[in-house]
C-alpha cells in the first residue's frame, strides 16, 4: 500500500532535503562569520538573477543532465557506474577528434558526426568495465573508478604529445573549425528577437540535453530494451527465469550510459571551449551521480536535479568572488551537503513525512 | 459470518491452575495494516496449545511480541499470573520462554554443544561452561529423548537434528514455555512424528508448549487447546477434542472450504515430456541432479515429492531454462537445448513450456513491478504487447492482465497495483494467470500453494486439474506430501538428487513415500 501520495515523494521529500541542506549550510556560513542570508541571496542572484546567470547555471546543467542520466540507465539495470568522469573525458575526445577531422562547412552538418564521435567513445570507454563485470564478476565500482584514472592520464599523454598545437605551450588542441561552432543562446534566441547574454556558453546543446532526458524515458518505460533492463536491474534471477540474458543486458545498459556520458562533450568540448582541453568534465562526472540519486533515475527528476546543481555551481562561484571569505571548498562544503541531505540522508526525512501522512489519512478516514 | 467461540469460559477443571501464558487484549499495527486487533489467549501449563490460521493472519506478529522482537500498542502479557514485560528476547528468556524459528538460528561451524552454550556462557573462561553444559546436555536429552551427539557440527547434521539442538538451546536456558514456529515445514513426515513424540514427552514433564501452524493435520494430532486466528484476530480457541480439520478450515478462512481435490480419474495420452539422464552440477562442483529419468504424459499430473533441498529445485530449473545441464530431454519427441545458445527461458517459453517457479517472490515476480508489468514476464516478445518494433503496448497488456486478474479471481483487481501490495495467494494467482492462459503443452509448477491460505490451495489446485482435463502434462514439484498425494495421478520421489522411484497414489501411503522421502526404501 502506498503510504503518500506521489507528489510528496517527488517534491515534497527533496525539497525538504534542500532546505534542510540550507539551514545547515548557513550555519556553516555563519561559523565563519558572514551572513547566510546575504550569502543565499548573493548565490541565487549570481545563477538566476540574469540572463548571463542563466546562461552558465544551464549550461552546467546541460553537463550534469548528461552525466546524470548516465548513471541512471545504468542503476535501472542496477549497475553503479561511477566512470562518468572517465566516459565524459573520452567522450569528449571523441567529439574533438570529429571536429577537427574535416573542415566543416556547418554546425548542423559537423553535430551529427560530433554526436556520433562523443557517444561511440563513451560507449568504448564504458565497455571494458561492462564486459569485465558481465563475464568475469569484476565488480563495476571498482573497474569503472579506475577506467576514470586511465581515461584522465591518456589525455594528459594524448594533449601533451599528440593533439598539441606543435610551438604552443598549451596542453589543448588547436580551435575547432568555424563550421563546428555550435549557436549559444545569444545566437538562437537572437532568431526569435530575445535578447540573451552574449558571452554565456548556454548553446544548442541544451536541447539536445532535453531530446536525452524524453529518449531515456522512453526507453526505460516504453521499450522492451527498458523493460528488460528494468526486470534485470529489480532481481537478476527472476530475469533470468524469464529468459532475459544478463550479459546481454549489462552490456547494453553500460553502452547507453556511456554514449549518455561522452555525449557531455558535445556541449563541454564543442559548444563552450570549441577545442579540447585538460580536465573539461571538471567533476560533472561525479556530479551526475548525486543528480541521479537526487532525481531518483527518473529523466524528470535528473532534469530538475540539474538544474539545480546548476545554480549551485554558478552561484557557488560567484559567492566566492562576491564573498572572499567563503572559499571554492566551503561551496564544495555546501554541494555535498545537499548530496548528503538528498542522498544519504533520504530516509531521515522520509520517515516522519510518511507517518505525518499515514496520520493525516486516519484523521480524514 | 458469525464466530463461534468458547473463549471466556473457562471450565471448573481450568480455574484451578493459573494459565502459563496470558494475553490480555494484546493489539499491533504496522502503519495502516493492524496485524493483532485485541488479543486475549490463555494457554494451561502442562498442555501443547496451538495457533492455526492463514498466511498474514497475525501469529507471528503474536509470537514475536511474545517474545520481546515488537512492543504491543496495547495489551499486556501475564505469565503464571505475573504481569511481566518483555522489551527484549533476554527478557522473554529469563521469564522462561524459550523460541524455535522457523528458520533455525544456529552457527554452522559450531558444535551442537558450542550452539547451546552461545550467549549463555557461565562466565569469561569457556572450559568449565562446557563441561557443565555437556553434563545438563546429556541429562536433558536421556530425559526428553532428544538425542544429539553433542561434538558433532551443525553443518554435518540434518535439519531434523538441528531442530532438536534448537530446542535443547531453549531447555538449556531453563525454558518453561517453549514456542515452535512452523515447526515440520522442513522435516520429513518421519522427523515430524518424532518431533511430536518430543513435544508430547516435552508435555508429559511439565513443559507448556505453543505451536504455531497452518498445517491442520498437525494440530488435530498433537495440540490440546486450538486457537484460530484470521485477519488479526482470534476467531476462537477450542478444545482440540471437540473440533474437526473442516471446522477449524472454515474458522481460519471464513467459509466453507474443500479440503479433497475433486478430479476425476486422468486418461493420459502420448508421452509430451521425456527426461533421460539429466544430471545438473551447481558451481561449487555439487552434483544436484544425478542421471533423473522420468516422463510426463499428457492429461497427466506427476507429482515429485521430497523433502526440501532434495534436487527438486534444480529439476525444475534445468527443465524451465534457468540452469544449464546434461542428458536429454525431449518436448513431444523433439529433443530441447539444455546448455547452447536455445537454452533459456524464452527459448523454452516459445517450445511451450510454461513455468510457475516454487519461488514466486525471488523468480516468478518482480515484486516492485505492477501486476501489468509481471503479467508481460517472460513474456513481453508477445507479438500481441508490441506497439511497434521498438515500443510495447502497455495499454494492451494492461487489458489483458485487467481479463486474467478476472478469470483467476485476483483479489484487487487492479492491474496498476504493485506485486509486494497482492497478499501470497493472490500473487500466485497472478504467476498461475500467467503461465496457464498461454496454454502451455508442458506446464512446470512448484509449490503451487506454499504460502498461500487455504482458500486460495482450493482454487489453485481446481486451474492445475482443469489444465490437465485439457489434456496437458503438467510436472508438479512439492514438499507437501498432502498435496501430492491428493494431486498427482502418478508420484515420483526423489533423494539425493536421484529418483528412488515412482508410486501410484492410490497404492501408496505417506508412510511409504517418507521412507523413500529419507532415502531408506528404494524401488521401481
Amino acid at each position: 500500500m502506498d503510504t503518500m501520495p506521489k507528489w510528496a515523494d517527488v517534491i515534497l521529500i527533496p525539497l525538504i532535503n534542500l532546505i534542510l541542506a540550507l539551514l545547515v549550510s548557513g550555519l556553516v556560513v555563519l561559523y565563519i562569520g558572514e551572513n547566510p542570508i546575504e550569502a543565499i541571496g548573493i548565490l541565487l542572484d549570481g545563477a538566476v538573477g540574469s540572463t548571463r546567470g542563466w546562461g552558465y547555471t544551464l549550461f552546467y546543467a546541460t553537463n550534469f543532465i548528461f552525466t546524470g542520466l548516465a548513471v541512471s540507465v545504468a542503476f535501472h539495470a542496477r549497475l553503479f557506474n561511477i566512470g562518468g568522469e572517465g566516459q565524459a573525458a573520452i567522450g569528449g575526445l571523441g567529439v574533438a577528434l570529429v571536429s577537427l577531422s574535416v573542415n566543416w562547412p556547418h554546425w548542423t552538418v559537423a553535430l551529427p558526426f560530433a554526436i556520433l564521435g562523443g557517444a561511440v567513445f563513451g560507449a568504448a570507454w564504458a565497455a571494458i568495465p561492462a564486459y569485465l563485470q558481465a563475464r568475469r564478476g569484476s565488480h563495476i565500482v571498482i573497474t569503472t573508478i579506475m577506467f576514470n584514472f586511465i581515461a584522465s592520464a591518456l589525455l594528459v599523454y594524448l594533449l601533451v604529445n599528440v593533439l598539441k598545437v606543435p610551438g604552443s605551450m598549451a596542453p589543448e588542441t588547436a580551435a575547432f573549425p568555424k563550421g563546428a561552432h555550435l549557436p549559444n543562446a545569444y545566437e538562437v534566441l537572437g532568431w526569435f528577437g530575445i535578447p540573451f547574454n552574449k558571452f554565456a556558453p548556454l548553446n544548442i546543446a541544451f536541447l539536445l540535453a532535453v531530446i536525452c532526458c524524453f529518449g531515456v524515458w522512453a526507453l526505460i518505460w516504453r521499450t522492451r530494451l527498458g523493460y528488460e533492463i528494468r526486470a534485470y536491474g529489480h532481481s537478476e534471477a527472476a530475469a533470468v527465469y524469464a529468459g532475459i540474458r544478463p550479459f546481454r543486458i549489462t552490456m547494453i545498459a553500460m553502452l547507453i550510459s556511456g554514449a549518455l556520458a561522452g555525449l557531455m562533450g558535445i556541449n563541454a568540448v564543442m559548444g563552450e571551449a570549441e577545442r579540447l582541453v585538460i580536465d573539461s568534465v571538471q567533476g560533472a562526472g561525479f556530479v551526475g551521480i548525486a543528480v541521479a540519486l537526487m532525481g531518483r533515475s527518473h529523466p524528470l527528476g535528473v532534469f530538475l536535479a540539474a538544474i539545480l546543481f546548476g545554480i549551485l555551481t554558478q552561484g557557488g562561484i560567484e559567492l566566492e568572488f562576491e564573498i572572499p571569505a567563503v572559499s571554492r571548498e566551503m561551496i564544495l562544503v555546501i554541494q555535498a551537503l545537499v548530496i548528503l541531505f538528498t542522498g544519504a540522508l533520504e530516509n531521515m526525512v522520509r520517515m516522519p513525512v510518511e507517518k505525518l501522512f499515514l496520520r493525516l489519512k486516519k484523521k480524514a478516514g | 459470518m458469525a464466530m463461534q467461540t468458547t473463549e471466556g469460559r473457562p471450565d471448573a477443571a481450568a480455574l484451578s491452575t493459573e494459565p502459563a501464558i496470558e494475553l490480555v487484549g494484546i493489539s499491533k499495527a504496522f502503519g495502516p495494516v493492524q496485524a493483532n486487533k485485541d488479543i486475549s489467549i490463555r494457554v494451561m501449563p502442562g498442555t501443547i496449545h496451538g495457533i492455526i490460521g492463514e498466511n498474514g493472519a497475525g501469529k507471528s506478529t503474536l509470537m514475536s511480541i511474545l517474545y520481546g522482537f515488537y512492543k504491543a500498542d496495547a495489551g499486556e502479557v501475564l505469565i503464571r499470573g505475573q504481569k511481566t514485560e518483555i522489551p527484549n528476547s533476554q527478557a522473554a528468556i529469563s521469564a522462561g520462554i524459550g523460541m524455535v524459528f522457523q528458520h533455525f538460528k544456529l552457527v554452522e561451524n559450531f558444535t551442537v554443544l558450542e550452539n547451546v552454550v552461545l550467549g549463555a556462557e557461565s562466565g569469561a573462561r569457556l572450559t568449565p561452561s562446557l563441561a557443565k553444559a555437556r553434563k545438563l546436555l546429556v541429562e536433558l536429552a536421556r530425559e526428553y529423548e532428544l538425542n544429539v551427539n553433542p561434538d558433532a557440527l551443525i553443518e554435518d547434521i540434518g535439519v531434523g537434528m538441528q531442530q532438536r539442538v534448537e530446542i535443547l538451546k531453549a531447555l538449556y536456558r531453563q525454558a518453561e514455555i517453549l514456542i515452535l514456529d512452523e515447526p515440520t515445514g522442513v522435516l520429513t513426515p518421519a522427523e515430524a512424528d518424532h518431533l511430536f513424540r518430543i513435544l508430547k514427552g516435552l508435555k508429559e514433564q511439565g513443559k507448556t508448549i505453543i505451536l504455531i501452524t497452518h498445517k491442520l493435520r498437525e494440530i488435530m494430532e498433537v495440540t490440546d487447546t486450538v486457537s484460530v486466528m484470521r485477519r488479526g484476530e482470534m476467531t476462537a480457541t477450542v478444545k482440540t477434542a471437540e473440533t474437526s480439520p473442516e471446522h477449524l478450515a472454515e474458522l481460519m478462512v471464513g467459509r466453507k472450504v474443500l479440503l479433497r481435490v475433486d478430479k476425476k480419474p486422468a486418461t493420459p495420452g502420448k508421452t509430451v515430456l521425456e527426461v533421460e539422464n539429466l544430471s545438473v552440477t551447481d558451481i561449487d562442483g555439487v552434483q544436484r541432479l544425478k542421471d533423473v529419468c522420468l516422463n510426463v504424459r499428457a492429461g497427466e499430473i506427476l507429482g515429485v515429492a521430497g523433502v526440501a533441498g532434495n534436487g527438486q529445485s534444480e529439476l525444475l530449473a534445468a527443465l524451465g531454462g534457468i540452469t544449464a545441464g546434461t542428458g536429454h530431454v525431449r518436448l513431444n519427441g523433439e529433443e530441447i537445448d539444455l546448455t547452447g545458445r536455445f537454452s533459456d527461458g524464452q527459448s523454452r517459453r516459445a517450445r511451450g513450456i510454461s513455468h510457475v517457479p516454487e519461488d514466486r517472490q525471488r523468480l516468478g515476480l518482480i515484486m516492485d513491478f505492477m501486476a501489468w508489468e509481471n503479467t508481460a514476464f517472460g513474456y513481453h516478445h508477445d507479438p500481441a504487447y508490441q506497439k511497434s518494433r521498438l515500443l510495447m503496448d502497455n495499454d494492451a497488456i494492461r487489458a489483458d492482465t485487467a481479463k486474467k486478474m478476472e478469470r483467476f479471481d485476483v483479489r484487487p483487481p487492479d492491474p496498476r497495483l504493485k506485486a509486494k501490495s497482492f497478499s501470497g495467494g493472490n500473487q500466485q494467482k497472478l504467476v498461475l494467470a500467467r503461465e496457464i492462459e498461454r496454454n502451455p503443452d508442458l506446464l512446470l509448477v512448484g509449490q503451487p500453494t506454499r504460502g498461500v491460505d487455504i482458500g486460495a490451495i482450493e482454487f489453485i489446485h481446481q486451474q492445475i486439474v482443469a489444465l490437465r482435463d485439457q489434456g496437458k502434462a503438467i510436472l508438479l514439484v512439492s514438499v507437501e506430501l498432502d498435496e501430492i498425494l491428493s494431486l498427482s495421478d502418478r508420484i515420483a520421489v526423489m533423494f539425493d538428487g536421484q529418483i528412488m522411484g515412482e508410486r501410484l497414489p492410490a497404492q501408496t501411503d505417506e508412510k511409504e513415500l517418507g521412507m523413500m522421502m529419507a532415502g531408506m526404501l528404494k524401488g521401481g
